[in-house]
């Protein structure tokens, strides 16, 4: 008898595992695809991960993933404003991929017909022991979008990647190919009106030389569970900014996998973490530069109010042959509350000789001088403060370069301070 | 207009007492100059008057238009009109210095029950006035006296002072670390701003100011207390004998 086993399954764990029962011949796949739905299914059995477990070390799933909800076949959702008016906007509502006529410039296919025909299947799985966010969203996903934009394509209008959620359990796919030379925008937007639980997973492939910007902008309602996942290989001379911001949610974890696979490629994360109330957000990020020549730089901005708590994990490693590697991490955080708490844990793993690697962690509070300068000239205190956090995060903002999404992100940074500064 | 009686205040952190019982009025419209040697406690004196919470009022009273301003916040001190040049201007990164200004001046406009500026009619007066203090506009897309020059910092404190049109001035050695041209810009700015119902307070040691903005009256304050007022010619005598002679009177 193995220890596992021995210990009680949470109300959760069991209701994953129930849930997969009931459901899991029913979802669309080949027969590949159901090989990999029942690999998930067995880590799901073994329980889900605590903080014995070293990638789970900050976020005891366990504890935190307290109860599943029941799927709501009932539940509808409707789709949003895009952040961004004019994007081009590809609703998954309440797990199903809505009608959408063919956009221009790139092709589009539906999750659900990538599973019947297998074409999904290599995607699906969990890659590893600690690959649980997958494991769940491999297990029950049955729907999303997969895009494929050509090879020197210039995608003008951004493309919203708009997953709602109206309750009950909600678990989306998305795919992404970039083709060599295009430039693209793409925000995944990751919302809803209930207290669902929402995993969602992406696979993102930058072709050589290509360029984009893609924003995952997480703002679930207060009481949803959130599991994320990007997984991204950057091609040769290619370009990715990833922008991820966390608003909801009372537990998120959005784990960001990325590949520097090919030389000279160049990856930027930036994330905006703004936590209120009792939440626990956790982004954790795996790099490999396997390249030679490839840089990174990593930037987090997090305010943290009332009793939240927030995670950064940034693991960098470096191949042995991916020489002249350059590598900058830094994870500040501004504290509102003495009730707040975050925790940054960077991990370099060096394996080449001639690399440039640096890492850092702040966390300060506003600092009064300032304050104080900003209220003699006649501005009250809250709206000092807001200045103040926004001048915190704006930095990571302004520097995406492209005005409607920035003046989109501060308006709602500007809404959030509004509500919980 | 302003009354400061027998105020006494000390570092709120560790209770050292730094003002012992000053005694001050400034009337409506007067020109008031501060001297006093390194440490005496003037720039405490500028702080307690804006509100500062590092600083703790244990006894006596600040009246500003004859009412108490001891309970209110550095926000509400500087909507009822009052307005410290600091002697230090912080650098703020990350708040650009326009949007500053324009919610600075909207916050007091709202508060004295006027409307808000328009961008453009708001950008007018800002270039006018940086104009007047010869001040280039594109310092003002930067972060808040980010990178600024010492005598840049006292320009933009001059500058934010015009558009706020304050009712009492208090400048902290505003006049330290300027050029000699722009000693005589920003003096001709400060003197633009004089009227029947505006007070001014400068705090200055040297007497090369006062030929520019001429005093009222002058007062000395040592060792947190003022020992000695007068008109200007007190400037011109201390100029020349320095402070040994007023000390030594005091002790
Ligand atoms: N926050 C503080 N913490 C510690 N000491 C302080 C603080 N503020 C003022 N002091 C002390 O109080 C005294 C008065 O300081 P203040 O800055 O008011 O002097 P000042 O008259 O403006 O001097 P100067 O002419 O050099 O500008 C000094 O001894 C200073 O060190
Ligand atoms: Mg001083």
């Amino acid at each position: 008898m193995n220890v596992q086993t021995q210990i009680k399954r949470t109300a959760a764990e069991d209701a994953l595992i129930e849930a997969f029962a009931e459901r899991g011949t029913s979802l669309p796949g080949s027969a590949s695809v159901a090989e990999k739905r029942n690999q998930a299914a067995r880590l799901l059995e073994q329980g889900l991960p605590s903080r014995k477990v070293e990638a789970w070390h900050y976020t005891d799933l366990r504890r935190l993933l307290s109860s599943v909800p029941a799927f709501d076949p009932t539940a509808t959702a409707s789709q949003k404003e895009p952040l961004i008016a004019g994007s081009t906007v590809l609703p998954v509502l309440n797990g199903v991929a809505g009608a959408v006529k063919a956009p221009e410039g790139f092709a589009l296919s539906s999750v659900a017909d990538k599973l019947a025909d297998g074409s999904l299947a290599p995607l699906l799985g969990p890659v590893d022991k600690d690959d649980t966010v997958s494991a769940i969203n491999s297990a029950f996903a049955a729907d999303g979008f997969a895009l494929d934009i050509p090879a020197g394509a210039r995608l003008d209008i951004p493309v919203e990647l708009q997953n709602v959620q109206a309750g009950g359990q909600v678990h989306t796919r998305f795919a992404a190919r970039v083709g060599e030379g295009a430039n693209a925008t793409v925000i995944e937007r990751q919302m809803g009106d209930a207290d669902a639980l929402v995993s969602s997973v992406s696979h993102l492939e930058v072709g050589d030389g290509a360029d984009v910007l893609w924003l995952i902008v997480q703002d679930q309602p207060e009481g949803a569970s959130h599991l994320g996942q990007i997984n991204v290989r950057i091609g040769k001379n290619a370009k990715l900014t990833l922008f991820v911001m966390n608003i909801g949610a009372k537990l998120t974890r959005q784990e960001v996998r990325v590949v520097a696979e090919g030389e000279g490629s160049e990856f930027r994360l930036r994330g905006v973490n703004l936590l209120s109330g009792q939440t626990h957000c956790d982004v954790t990020m795996i790099l490999d530069h396997a390249a030679p020549a490839t840089a990174s730089t990593e930037i987090l901005r997090n305010v943290v109010t009332d009793k939240a708590e927030g995670v950064f994990q940034g693991q960098i490693r470096v191949a042995r042959d991916a020489q002249k590697t350059d590598a900058k991490m830094s994870c500040n955080t501004l504290l509102l509350s003495d009730e707040g708490s975050f925790s940054a844990k960077p991990e370099l793993e060096i394996f080449a000789d001639d690399v440039a690697c640096g890492h850092g962690a702040t966390v300060t509070e506003i600092e009064q001088d300032h304050l104080f300068y900003l209220m003699a000239r006649g501005i009250d205190e809250k709206t000092a403060r807001g200045l103040l956090v926004k001048a915190f995060v704006a930095e990571v903002i302004e520097e995406l370069e492209n005005e409607a999404v920035v003046e989109a992100l501060e308006a709602r940074l500007d809404a959030w301070f509004a509500e919980h500064g | 207009m302003l009354e400061i009686k027998n105020l006494h205040a000390r570092i709120a952190e560790d209770g050292t007492e730094i003002l012992r019982g000053v005694n001050l009025s400034v009337k409506p419209g007067e020109m008031t100059a501060i001297m006093g040697p390194n440490g005496s406690g003037k720039s405490t004196l500028s702080y307690v008057l804006a509100g500062r919470e590092d600083y703790e009022v244990t006894e006596g009273d600040i009246l500003f238009n004859g009412e108490s301003i001891l309970e209110m916040d550095p926000a509400e001190r500087a909507a009822a009109g009052l307005f410290l040049a600091f002697q230090y201007p912080m650098e703020i990164p990350g708040v650009a210095t326009m949007e500053f200004l324009k919610v600075a001046m909207n916050a007091q406009r709202k508060a004295r029950g006027l409307d808000e500026l328009k961008i453009p009619e708001l950008m007018k007066r800002v270039r006018a006035a940086a104009d007047e203090l010869d001040m280039d506009m594109s310092m003002l897309k930067r972060p808040l006296n980010v990178g600024f020059s010492g005598g840049e910092k006292k320009r933009a404190e001059i500058l934010q002072m015009k558009l706020l049109e304050p009712a009492l001035c208090v400048l902290d050695e505003t006049d330290s670390g300027l050029d000699i041209d722009a000693l005589k810009i920003v003096s001709d700015g400060v003197n633009a701003l004089r009227s029947p119902d505006r007070s001014v307070v400068v705090i200055t040691h040297y007497q090369r100011l006062l030929d520019y903005i001429v005093p009222d009256s002058v007062h000395v304050l040592y060792k947190g207390r003022v020992i000695k007022s007068g008109e200007k010619e007190l400037a011109q005598e201390l100029e020349k004998n320095g402070y040994a002679g007023l000390v030594g009177e005091a002790a």
